[in-house]
């Protein structure tokens, strides 16, 4: 393996851990509140197909990731008031939120099937990015992946050094002595899920706007369930959650590069492995029901009506 | 501020007016959809769902298209009383249709009336096998099955990919990934002349009725009534939840491979990288819209079912594209979602009044 070799691998990873960095940690937000949004690879599809579009028409790439959150943001808005206010069952409106992506991004998309764009701008700093080596990895990534890299900073100082952390924390693992306390339940929670859709956006747009970079029907491939995956690998943790995303990332260059350090398997097979490893992962971590009892947000999954 | 009242009891009435108020709502928002996309909604409505029903060969067509959802619906409501998430059924109908595929292809210098039942057998057999995987992990390791289910769908896909690119490849198919197309003893024969309506449909109304006896009329159907409503009460009384996992997944997978296996031998004839258009997703949505009950998914079947016809016939006819299906599928089960708000809740608008 040459050092070039090294590089671009690392280079591969970080395009594909990034999209699970920004929708998983959306989605934990969104669980660490209570709420488990299912829809997750629907609100990315929908993030992709508008940032895609956006980038044309508003040509900017910052207009066009703000427009694909605000579309995530919209579609767990949608989402938010069928289980917030309507007392929907949260499953069954999840798996419907990721249907409707679908099929609203394919009908969106159907004139941009074919259109390439040529990528995100990347950073360029005189003699940094041109260093041998760090040079392209550190200085020369787009703004996207900065973000992706500030992003568990952030949100483990949210969670665990702010005061509105506690409070969301609390809404998560007791609503009904959060509400007693005076904390607005709904109000907090529909906060959380709307930043896990903008997140989700987010994560679709890096997929369109970077990873491909064009926009194909249901282009996601599974990614919103992986980052759902990834959260309870994590066991509801920012740091962990950023490292697994790192793994899944490392997972995506053995399918990449398969073929290149010489393994002779058919693609099909080397293309199961993140969602195989999903599975055995997932496996690992949830076979300790008191670990994920004493990490899972006790509340997550029901809903809130307040007695009085 | 719109405010929900709980209701001292569920409203049965509201529990069936809800589907056709959804449907209602959702046609509604098909009007808006189509102007927005400047075709004219009534047009568009009278394409999508009139014109494919006008003719006894597009009633055939809705039989064909409700097979599998039925058939899926029927097994997924089972699940879904008993809070079993199985998202996983089109992976299932997948691998139902790799085995009876399996089983055409290695019989396929024989011919015999043993065939067919055989492969029907064999397509059952397969999808209970990928059931068994999330069953498996749910009960054993406690992994959600509703992300173990849909990632093995994800796997099943690629898998039947790499037969049809590989040893399942028509040897004199010029490279093309397909297999051999099936000999006449693994065809499912046509109840009705001139049409492709197979065999598989009438298995699919015998399924509607066994569901229906299972589910009111035996002990297994009354434990997961209680284990979805009452768990505690279930558990209390004696009632396995681990065998209501397996049986739940069971069903499903069996129910989807069937279907699958129908698919290749019905109306496809041979195996294609793809054979289905979503149908496991899609009786998802079935499930809910008929109640969970499988009288109730006779119906959903086949309204989704025209769903699909409506909207190969809006891309032939008016040029819109395919996803519009999608579009209308999502949004039904979005706002039957919603609606189904009524049969827990009154809807008050105003302030809160003193007595409450």
């Amino acid at each position: 393996m040459t050092l070039d070799f090294i590089v671009l691998a690392l280079l591969t990873i970080i395009t594909a851990a990034t999209p699970l960095v920004f929708a998983a940690m959306g989605e934990l937000i969104t669980e660490k509140s209570g709420v488990l949004n299912l829809g997750v690879e629907g609100m990315m599809l929908t993030g992709a197909v508008t940032g895609f579009a956006s980038v044309f028409f508003f040509e900017s790439a910052i207009v066009a990731c703000i427009a694909a959150m605000l579309a995530g943001t919209l579609t767990a808005l949608l989402f938010a008031f069928l289980v917030l206010t309507l007392q929907a069952s949260q499953v069954a409106t999840g798996l419907a939120l990721t249907i409707f992506g679908v099929g609203l991004s394919a009908l969106l998309g159907q004139n941009m099937v074919g259109i390439a764009y040529e990528g995100l701008p990347t950073l360029s700093i005189p003699y940094l990015t041109e260093l041998p080596i760090v040079g392209k990895l550190l200085f020369g990534q787009d703004f996207l992946v900065y973000l992706s890299l500030a992003l568990p900073f952030l949100v483990a100082w949210f969670l665990y050094r702010t005061r509105a952390g506690l409070i969301l924390r609390a809404v998560g693992d007791s609503h009904d002595a959060a509400h007693a306390i005076g904390y607005p339940v709904i109000r907090i929670r529909y906060c959380a899920t709307l930043f896990g859709g903008a997140m989700a956006g987010l994560a679709g747009a890096y997929l369109s706007l970077v990873y491909s970079p064009m926009w194909v029907e249901n282009m996601t491939a599974g990614r919103g369930w992986i980052a759902l995956a990834l959260v309870v690998f994590a066991t509801w943790r920012p740091w962990r959650l950023f490292l697994g995303a790192y793994l899944f990332g490392g997972i995506t260059i053995l399918q990449l590069h398969a073929q290149a350090v010489g393994i002779n398997i058919a693609s099909q097979f080397m293309s199961m492995l993140p969602y195989v490893i999903t599975i055995v992962v997932l496996v690992l971590i949830s076979r300790d029901r008191n670990k994920i009892k004493l990490n899972a947000p006790a509340c997550i999954g029901k809903p809130f009506h307040p007695a009085a | 501020m719109i405010r929900l009242e709980r209701r001292s009891e569920l409203s049965r009435a509201m529990t069936y007016l809800s589907p056709v108020l959804a449907l209602v709502l959702t046609l509604l928002a098909g009007i808006a959809l189509f102007s927005a996309m400047g075709v004219s909604p009534s047009a568009a409505l009278y394409t999508f769902f009139v014109e494919p029903v006008t003719t006894v060969y597009g009633l055939t067509e809705l039989g064909v298209k409700a097979t599998p959802l039925i058939l899926i619906g029927v097994a997924l409501s089972i699940g879904f009383r008993c809070n079993v998430w199985n998202i996983g059924a089109e992976g299932q109908l997948t691998l139902g249709a790799i085995f009876g595929s399996a089983v055409a292809l290695y019989f396929y210098e024989v011919e015999g009336f043993w065939l067919l039942p055989l492969m029907l057998v064999a397509g059952i057999i397969g999808g209970m096998a990928w059931a068994a995987i999330p069953a498996l992990l749910r009960t054993r390791f406690n992994s959600s099955e509703i992300l173990t289910s849909l990632m093995l769908t994800y796997v099943a896909t690629l898998l039947l990919s790499y037969l049809v690119h590989g040893p399942f490849r028509d040897p004199d198919g010029y490279n093309f990934p397909e297999s051999r197309i099936f000999h006449d003893s693994a065809i499912l024969p046509i109840i009705f002349d001139g049409s492709r309506l197979h065999l598989g449909f009438a298995l699919a109304l015998l399924v509607v009725v066994a569901g229906w006896i299972l589910i009111s009329r035996s002990l297994i159907g009354f434990q997961l009534r209680v284990m979805g409503n009452a768990p505690a009460a279930g558990n209390y009384a004696g009632f396995s939840q681990k065998a209501m996992i397996w049986l739940s997944l069971m069903l499903g997978g069996g129910a989807a491979g069937l279907a699958g296996v129908i698919e290749v031998s019905g109306p496809i004839g041979q195996l294609l990288p793809q054979i289905s258009p979503g149908y496991g997703f899609t009786a998802i949505i079935v499930a809910f819209v008929g109640r969970l009950h499988p009288v109730g998914v006779l119906f959903a079947g086949l309204l989704m079912a025209l769903s699909y016809l409506g909207g190969e016939n809006a891309q032939i006819n008016l040029n819109l594209p395919l996803a519009v299906t999608g579009v209308f599928q999502g949004m039904l089960l979005f706002l039957l979602l919603a609606c189904d708000v009524l049969i827990h809740y009154r809807i008050r608008f105003g302030k809160r009044s003193a007595i409450s």
